[in-house]
């Protein structure tokens, strides 16, 4: 069973996915691990000081300690649950209580959008950077799935576009792992089922935003959709037409 | 004292007001031991799973304040998963059962629903106080039943709770004969709030001396907030963003002008910092200010404002300030006492950040200064020698290098002998927070020098579990310890056993830890749950062969005198 707090191996998978074939232009994977000094395989957390080695020092004592400092760390190794390898962050670092991380990621999203709202070069630019930004925190949400009595986690910030996002939300909800009852999961093993913005399937994904709006999702930028979500349902389709009628 | 009646020696304990110091007075005989379990009302429970309701009713049965804590500390930061534990439902549960005559209930990282906060307010006719702080489960509708069933509401402050806004119209279910309202804290709540109810609930409330607000409440009806509440002594300011020249503004500084009683300022949620000269005529007054939420404010309006509070106390800021800020603050605020710098900005350093010319300045500056928590992208041992030299009085040290194993940036040695200057300097030292490269020397510091140190946090440091032993048997008061990501293993752990009595609680997570050694130590003593947190799924350790050799990837052992716990979920294994 997963935990809710970290997105778990499921969404690890996707990342690892979108790493090696980009789905489309907003999904380009950031570089900024190695400012960290971080060296990270795909599907390991670790910390090798390979950078360090290589920059600094001239004392030789202080380069043969973090040599073996290098061999300690790499030693540790973990698996991909925690994220590291896969987003650039390493989780619970820094240590910044949720509630800040999420406030701090929301104003730094506003900021970028509001600053021009033209031209379509500039948000693709502000979208990379609001990536960039959000690859160095965590945004968790809360999901709920009509008809599933307990909710979940997600960390927005895990994913860079939609489809990532509807990947592992159907991961999480609509594949069942030992543990969950059968009864929820009747006649959904066999076909794949997926969330899909027309609601095709019967479920479709809406978000509510700031101002207490539900809204479907897919329709702004990724960018504009990180800086006003709150939280997220799967509804039954006929929900959704029925809320989206009240929204008009 | 054995001559004196047992209500004379009540009387004198209802001066030891202490937690600590009650305690110890129930140590000393059999007859005080009495005596001050039927008179204690505050009762202080650090890990809540230490204990049970029961015994807690059975020894204090003259309860009336009650604060509980849950989750461990690196909970906050999502190392915990959310339905690890730290349940409020069965304490609440069997404190109505046992009609207590609870007045305050003070909650910090627990897991509280509707359904416990409705119970609460219905069982408790006297109930006066609810505070929480960084809980979750809950939504605007459990608010309402607090609101509308506790007559003699006197406290409602949430703190970086995590609150499922329905956007209810939870104000208004304040009573019109709600008239003892003293706090008012809602300022992480991110739904709409319903402006009339709030003013007229902070109209009828003459005691209010703590109002928060949050985002949804704008600067027009801040003024009128503000003028029928001149009384206020703590403020925090939800959304600020208006005309300068409009007459609501205009309305704003006649009303902060009475505010004489001000002393703390917070929030600016959202803040156009152009408005902010209209408190500069009570900043003189401000002991506290927290404007670490106010990513809009920096630059020279931040300047100009903390130049008028000459007698701050405690500054809660964003590293926007920057070092030059940080000088301000150290000619202006010579009063202070407490400075929190967190960062804004968490991509790469910029010209914003603060480094440790900042943090010098600061410890140059302010005498008073006993606590810090400082993130920033840069250190150097010769600083943090500066800043033990320039401050030995600090309680709380909290250093964050944003970048997990930085080295002096100037030296490119480990911080080991900066933090060593500290430990060595500050006797008084309490709480401490290490980050950046550090070797096993700063714990054979630590060890020998931290002697009042209870609380330590520890990530991405060391070299060998003799780094670990030397905190184990150095610090003689460590109450909490907390590591991450630091290659201590079942050495450090098992050496002794009878440590971990004295200790609250110890948390390793992606640490050298075996299964094996967790197994050993859970049998050693039966006193302490040693929980394995275990998420993967293809991690499960009764299936693996290999099992004992297997790092656990999370362990939390506390002391508890009620043995393992029921409610906890598949993935926390209690050895």
């Amino acid at each position: 069973m997963e935990g809710g707090s970290v997105s778990g191996s499921a969404s690890a998978l996707s990342n690892d996915e979108n790493l090696v074939v980009s789905c489309e232009d907003s999904c380009s994977p950031v570089g900024n691990e190695l400012e960290l000094g971080l060296t990270l395989s795909l599907g390991r957390k670790g910390y090798t000081r390979v950078a360090y080695a290589d920059d600094s020092s001239s004392s030789s004592s202080s380069s043969s300690s973090s040599l073996s400092r290098a061999s300690v760390i790499a030693g540790i190794k973990r698996t991909a649950d925690s994220m590291a390898a896969t987003s650039g962050q390493v989780v619970g670092w820094p240590p910044i209580r949720t509630y800040r991380m999420n406030s701090m990621v929301v104003n730094q999203a506003k900021t970028l959008v509001s600053e021009d709202q033209n031209s379509e070069i500039r948000q693709e630019v502000n979208k990379n950077r609001t990536d960039a930004t959000n690859m160095r925190s965590s945004m968790f949400v809360k999901v709920t799935m009509d008809g599933i009595p307990i909710g979940r986690k997600i960390d927005l910030n895990a994913h860079k576009c939609y489809e990532s996002l509807s990947n592992t939300l159907e991961e999480m909800f609509l594949k069942p792992k030992t543990g969950l009852s059968t009864r929820e999961t009747d006649g959904r093993m066999e076909t794949p089922v997926k969330i899909l913005p027309d609601g095709s399937s019967g479920l479709v994904l809406t978000y509510e935003d700031k101002e207490g709006d539900w809204m479907l999702v897919g329709d702004v930028p990724w960018g504009m959709f990180i800086g006003s979500v709150r939280r997220l349902r799967i509804m039954k389709t006929s929900e959704a037409t029925g809320k989206a009628q009240m929204i008009l | 004292m054995n001559y004196f009646p047992d209500e004379v020696v009540e009387h004198v304990f209802d001066f030891v007001t202490s937690h600590k110091d009650r305690n110890a007075i129930s140590l000393v005989c059999k007859s005080w031991y009495k005596i001050e379990r039927y008179s204690r009302q505050k009762v202080f429970i650090g890990n809540c799973y230490a204990t049970n309701p029961e015994r807690l009713l059975r020894r204090f049965p003259c309860l009336k304040s009650l604060t509980l804590k849950g989750k461990p500390h690196f909970a906050d930061f999502n190392l915990v998963p959310h339905e690890w534990g730290g349940f409020v439902q069965p304490w609440i549960e069997a404190l109505a059962r046992s009609r207590v005559g609870l007045e305050e209930l003070r909650l910090k990282r627990m897991v509280v629903t509707d359904e416990s906060l409705e119970l609460l307010s219905r069982s408790f006719v006297n109930f006066k106080s609810l505070v929480l702080v960084s809980c979750e489960g809950f939504t605007t509708d459990g608010l309402a039943s607090i609101a509308a069933n506790c007559r003699h509401l006197r406290d409602l402050d949430l703190q970086e709770n995590e609150i499922d806004d329905h956007r209810g119209q939870w104000l208004s279910c304040f009573p019109d004969t709600c008239t003892t309202l003293v706090t008012l804290n809602f300022a992480c709540l991110e739904g709409e709030t319903n402006l009339v109810a709030l003013e007229r609930l902070v109209a009828r409330s003459p005691n209010l001396k703590s109002l928060k607000l949050n985002r949804a409440v704008p600067l027009d009806a801040l003024a009128r907030l503000m003028s029928c509440a001149p009384q206020m002594v703590d403020l925090g300011v939800g959304s600020y963003e208006n005309d300068p020249d409009s007459e609501s503004y205009l309305k704003l500084q006649a009303a902060i002008k009475k505010c004489t009683s001000l002393r703390s300022l917070s929030g600016f949620l959202e803040a156009a910092p152009h408005c902010l000269s209209a408190f500069h005529p009570i900043c003189h007054n401000l002991t506290s200010l927290n404007l670490s939420y106010a990513a809009e404010i920096h630059g020279s309006h931040l300047i100009k404002l903390i130049q008028h509070c000459k007698k701050l106390q405690r500054l809660w800021i964003l590293d926007s300030i920057g070092d030059k800020g940080l000088e301000v603050v150290a000619s202006t605020c010579k009063e202070l006492q407490e400075l929190r710098v967190f960062p804004s900005d968490l991509v790469g350093g910029g010209n914003t950040a603060v480094t440790e010319e900042g943090l010098v300045a600061i410890s140059a500056g302010c005498p008073k200064l006993h606590s810090i928590l400082y993130f920033c992208q840069q250190m150097t041992n010769a600083a943090l020698v500066t800043v033990a030299k320039n401050c030995p009085n600090f309680i709380r040290f909290r250093l964050c290098i944003l970048e997990p194993n930085k080295p002096d940036h100037v030296t490119s040695q480990p911080l080991d002998e900066g933090f060593g200057a500290i430990v060595k300097a500050c006797k008084n030292l309490r709480r401490l927070s290490l980050s950046g490269l550090l070797t096993d020397q700063v714990f054979l510091y630590i060890g020998m020098y931290a002697n009042q140190l209870e609380m330590l946090s520890i990530a991405f440091a060391g070299d060998t579990d003799k780094g670990m032993l030397y905190v184990l048997n150095g610090c003689k008061k460590m109450k909490k310890l907390e590591i991450r990501d630091s290659p201590f293993g079942d050495t450090a752990l098992l050496a002794d056993v009878s440590k971990y009595e004295t200790m609250r609680s110890l948390w390793m997570s992606s640490c050298e830890v075996t299964l094996s050694g967790c197994k050993r130590l859970a049998e050693k003593a039966p006193w302490l749950n040693v929980e394995i947190i275990n998420e993967t799924d293809n991690n499960r350790m009764e299936e693996n062969g290999h099992e004992g050799r297997q790092k656990v990837d999370k362990l939390y052992l506390y002391r508890t005198v009620v043995g393992t716990r029921m409610d906890a979920p598949p993935f926390v294994w209690i050895l």
